[in-house]
């Protein structure tokens, strides 16, 4: 019998099935051609009715992508459609993976640090190239000339829903898929993207003075909402810019944990974000490419909870120096903001110790660590701080590190840039500090868990090979376990891709949510007992 | 220290290693032929089907048994001398042990069929089928046409598994209707209609006359009995069900009929001799279960238990109440308690069936007609809930009940449309008593 380990097909041929049919070749051609109309645009084509030609551009990607999706999806019948995955060169890190992924970043690199190469110029001057083609949309929503951020907004909007489409196709058997992918798109392009677009218009009156904000994107996800810029925009734009800030203000510490409580971080990572929104879609080819290895496990929460930390730093040292030290012109001064911050830290640290020490286990030694740090930061904070220094160096320094290596270059360039490689969700699991905050909400006070269906399960693998966030569901669901892992972010397919029906995501109460049968349902019920007596 | 060893590497094997690893620190020692990992046999399709790598069929990471301190030995047991407690290796090395589980699992059914060793033709079971499917059909330029002789689970599996490859496939069935042995006549062909939509050709009570050679030695084509229609194929998979993989066994002292003979306590007739999973052979049968159980949940449940008894709490095994599961294509399957096929039900088992319009959504529930006792449940395309219907039976509840409550028991994914009031209203229809 022979040993030889099975990579990929263990055939020599390439299985002929996973080859594109005709139509999707067409199809395949056409999206090609619209993304050809704004390469052409960073080559400095000057097109003559630039109109049109985005219009041509945007409607030959679309068409494309569903004309793509229609050949692929609906003739066949519905079902999970997974065949060929590990077989097909863009979905399992072939040559196509690689190109796509070092065009991706090689996007955001230029989009980040080199906006002169999409046509941005010095302000004032009219765009030229890829941003001056997108100038007519952004004159027609906001008034204004386009920025690199707008193409960006735009195609990024325009991926989420070409490629919901095909998602939504892809599971058109699964009301939960379907519903939740509607509600990203919903979010993206109304939240995300045309109300702040309309709403700039408001800024052409000198009685408004709105940062850009997308409503949906919240602190710490969204980490320049306290900066002083921000703060001071929302504060001259009168009532309605002060509504915003309490607005941002209230989701942190009232809305997104009263729904994490009742329907787990889900509500925000797979139904509002638009990290999120991309990932499940336009990045649900790459889901099965995150690692499941528990070095991988061990990884994610060192990172995820440094960037926190950092986050949680930066903010405070942002806001420290732009509040004054007399009570007497305005109630927060340092000193009380710093106090103010300690209090909340040391409260949310001994409730989660007093209630949640048994539950947290090892983990407890990682969260004394982190809030220790915190409070370590503060303490400097105060004694070293002077109105523009923290820690001797600029606060505005620290501010502009954490935008540039966790802003951008994690969340966009490895995060977005890497799905062909890492897999969709590597922002999402090992960097964003609004799913840490989340995921310890979930996983200490929520009614959501993933229940394992008795002794059904036969441990193939399908739901942790297709867990974006690389948590091997399996190890628990051959256990008979619920899952209730803060990482989770109840994307649903996990369920979806098991063929016996052994997981399903709910809401129900906390007692009885982390459970443990080693020997499981099926079994001899007085071995049952023996074994969950110990 | 006391060693253990475990012939075989499938879930019973290893559910027995991590549990007696668990309650002691036994030395134990795996033995397999077939690989050098613990993987999921009921995965094997999804890697042919490019769902997973082969990789990710292995539940355990490889530093897992190194960690628990669990040896692996690769290696092909020829015989077992219980007088000196010494196993053979085709290789030529020996190992001791104080005591042994047998868990060798099974291997394909051949029935003598003329032709059923040749080249292209295959079982489904072990990781080396799957190599074979994967050189004689890797696409359909080279199998431009494949043959499966047997319809029962994994005859099913290997038709979608080939295809998910384009290739054409001629399923031949020696029932009138597909697992028309186990499943009641709606169900059965309401799965033979979805076998149809896939663009299999479904061939019902036809059966395997022989299969034919080329000049090289490989399959051409296969007979079929009925007609003597000849059907030119490229390979032809054997999937007419599996028995318990035992041969090596035959010449030892410990007592085999079809399996390896064990009594309630999974003991040989050789002290210090156990058999577990596939291959295990009940004296007297367990209720209604057959004295072989070739499924996943029981070898994993007679793991459990050996490794009770093996530590020092004797303990019978005792299977509660039945449950299983499968997918036909795209209609997953489970079922919970006893539903009889028309062929073998008792005559005090009634059956209320409902299905859905679109054709791939039924259940049907047994009940005792004199008692009116819930017996059981198959449910297609409608996910239920283990739990609720293991307390149900063990409560003995009556059919109206579970009717009744069967909300409770509704495992789909959160949004899905629910059709208990459909089925309430069938029932009342049917039978008009609530
Ligand atoms: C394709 C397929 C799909 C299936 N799907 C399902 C399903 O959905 N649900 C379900 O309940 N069941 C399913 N089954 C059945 C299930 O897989 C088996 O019941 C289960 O794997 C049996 O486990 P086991 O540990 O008893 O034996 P096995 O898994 O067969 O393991 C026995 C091991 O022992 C090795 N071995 C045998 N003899 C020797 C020897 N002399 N020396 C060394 N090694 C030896 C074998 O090579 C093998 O590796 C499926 C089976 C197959 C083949
Ligand atoms: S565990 Fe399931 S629901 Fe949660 S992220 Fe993974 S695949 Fe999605
Ligand atoms: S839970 Fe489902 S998908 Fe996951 S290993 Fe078990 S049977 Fe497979």
């Amino acid at each position: 019998m022979s040993n030889q380990t099975t990579h990929k097909s263990m055939s020599l041929v390439k299985p002929e099935a996973n080859d594109l049919s005709v139509k999707q070749k067409i199809a395949v051609a056409i999206g090609a051609m619209g993304l050809l109309v704004l390469a052409l645009a960073i080559f400095n084509t000057n097109f003559p009715n630039k109109t049109t030609f985005l219009t041509l551009s945007l409607a030959a990607i679309a068409l494309g992508t569903i004309l793509f999706a229609n050949d692929a999806y609906l003739t066949k019948s519905e079902g999970i459609k997974n065949d060929g995955v590990w077989f097909k060169s863009i979905s399992s890190r072939g040559v196509l993976a690689w190109i796509t992924g070092i065009l991706l970043t090689g996007f955001y690199i230029i989009l980040y640090f080199f906006p002169q190469y999409l046509g941005q110029t010095p302000s004032g001057e009219p765009n030229t190239g890829l941003i001056s083609l997108f100038d007519p949309l952004s004159y027609l929503l906001s008034g204004n000339p386009a920025s690199q951020w707008f193409v960006y907004g735009t195609l990024y909007t325009v991926a989420i829903l070409v490629f919901g489409y095909k998602f939504m196709l892809k599971y058109r058997h699964n009301r939960y898929e379907q519903l939740r992918t509607i509600s990203v798109m919903f979010f993206q392009l109304g939240f995300a993207f045309l109300i702040p677009e309309l709403m700039s218009r408001l800024n052409a009156s000198p009685d408004y003075n709105l940062p850009y904000y997308d409503l949906k994107s919240m602190w710490p996800l969204n980490y320049y909402l306290f900066d002083s810029w921000s703060i001071n925009g929302l504060l001259s734009s009168g009532a309605l810019g002060f509504i915003m800030l309490m607005f941002g203000i209230i989701s942190i510490f009232v809305i997104s944990p009263f729904l994490t409580y009742k329907y787990g971080k889900r509500w925000y990572c797979s139904w509002v974000c638009g990290c999120g929104g991309l990932a499940e879609t336009a990045g649900d080819s790459f889901r099965h490419l995150s690692s499941k290895k528990l070095s991988a496990w061990k990884l994610e929460r060192w990172l995820i909870h440094t960037v926190l930390v950092f986050s949680v730093v930066m903010t405070t040292a942002v806001i420290y120096t732009y509040l004054g030290s007399d009570p007497n012109k305005f109630w927060l001064t340092r000193s009380a903001f710093l106090l103010g911050v300690g209090i909340l830290l040391t409260l949310v640290f001994s409730i989660t110790m007093i209630f949640k020490r048994h539950e947290l286990g090892k983990d407890a030694r990682y969260g004394a660590i982190g809030y220790f740090v915190l409070i370590a930061a503060l303490f400097i904070m105060h004694y070293t701080g002077t109105s523009d220094k923290i820690f001797l160096i600029k606060a505005s320094a620290l501010r502009s590190v954490y935008g540039l290596y966790i802003g951008s270059i994690f969340s966009g360039v490895i995060g977005t840039g890497f799905y062909p490689i890492l897999g969709n969700r590597v922002w999402c699991r090992f960097g964003c500090p609004m799913a840490a905050i989340l995921g310890f909400q979930q996983r200490m006070f929520s009614k959501f868990r993933i229940t394992t269906n008795g002794g059904q399960c036969i441990s193939c693998g399908n739901c942790s090979t297709y867990c974006e966030m690389g948590i091997d569901v399996r190890a628990y669901a051959q256990k008979g376990e619920n899952i209730v892992r803060s990482s989770c972010v109840g994307c649903g397919i996990c369920s979806a891709v098991c063929p016996r029906g052994v997981l399903k995501l709910e809401n129900d109460s906390l007692k009885g949510r982390i459970n443990a049968n080693e020997i499981l349902l099926g079994n001899d019920v007085d071995l049952l007992d023996l074994i969950n007596s110990k | 220290m006391e060693h253990i060893v475990i012939i075989g590497n499938g879930i019973s094997g290893v559910t027995a290693a991590r549990h007696i690893r668990k309650l002691s620190d036994k030395k134990i020692t795996i033995i397999s032929a077939e690989t050098d990992y613990f993987f999921s046999r009921t995965a094997l399709m999804y890697v042919y089907m490019g769902h997973m790598n082969f990789e990710h069929t292995q539940p355990y990471e490889n530093w897992f048994w190194e960690k628990n301190n669990i040896n692996l030995k690769k290696g092909y047991v020829k015989t077992i001398d219980t007088n000196s407690k010494t196993l053979h290796f085709a290789e030529g090395d020996t190992l001791t042990y104080n005591k042994l589980i047998i868990a060798t699992g099974s291997k394909p059914n051949k029935f003598g069929w003329p032709g059923q060793d040749l080249k292209g033709v295959m079982g489904m079971y072990h990781k080396q089928d799957l190599e074979n499917l994967e050189f004689y059909a890797p696409n359909n330029k080279v199998c431009k046409h494949a043959v499966i002789v047997g319809g029962g689970l994994i005859g099913i599996e290997l038709a979608e598994m080939l295809n998910s490859r384009n290739i054409p496939v001629t399923f031949l069935v020696r029932e009138s209707s597909f697992w028309n042995g186990v499943l009641p006549d709606g169900e059965s062909e309401m799965i033979n209609r979805h076998i149809k939509n896939h663009h299999i050709d479904l061939r019902l009570a036809t059966n395997l006359k022989e299969i034919i050679p080329d000049e090289n030695g490989k399959v051409k084509s296969v007979i079929i009995e009925e007609t003597g229609e000849e059907i030119l194929c490229d390979s032809v998979g054997l999937t007419a069900g599996v028995t318990p993989n035992i041969d090596f066994i035959k010449d030892s002292n410990i007592e085999t009929g079809k399996g390896v003979k064990v009594n309630r306590f999974l003991e040989t007739n050789i002290p210090d001799i156990y058999a577990i999973g596939d291959c295990a052979e009940q004296h007297e049968a367990i209720g209604n279960r057959r004295p072989i159980e070739a499924v996943w949940y029981t070898g994993r449940m007679m793991g459990e238990t050996i490794a009770q008894t093996i530590c020092g709490n004797k303990m019978p095994y005792n299977p509660g109440h039945w449950f299983n599961s499968a997918k036909f294509f795209d209609i997953e399957y489970q079922t919970y308690g006893w539903v009889h096929g028309s062929k073998n039900k008792p005559d005090y088992e009634q059956h209320f069936h409902w299905k859905h319009d679109d054709d791939t959504k039924c259940i049907t529930i047994a009940f005792d007609k004199n008692t009116n006792a819930f017996l059981g449940i198959n449910t297609f395309g409608i996910r239920m809930r283990h739990e609720t219907f293991n307390t149900w039976l063990t409560e003995k509840r009556p059919v109206d009940y579970v009717i009744n409550h069967l909300a409770e028991a509704n495992f789909d994914p959160e949004f899905y449309k629910r059709y208990e009031k459909d089925v309430l209203k069938a029932y009342t229809n049917q039978f008009q008593t609530v």
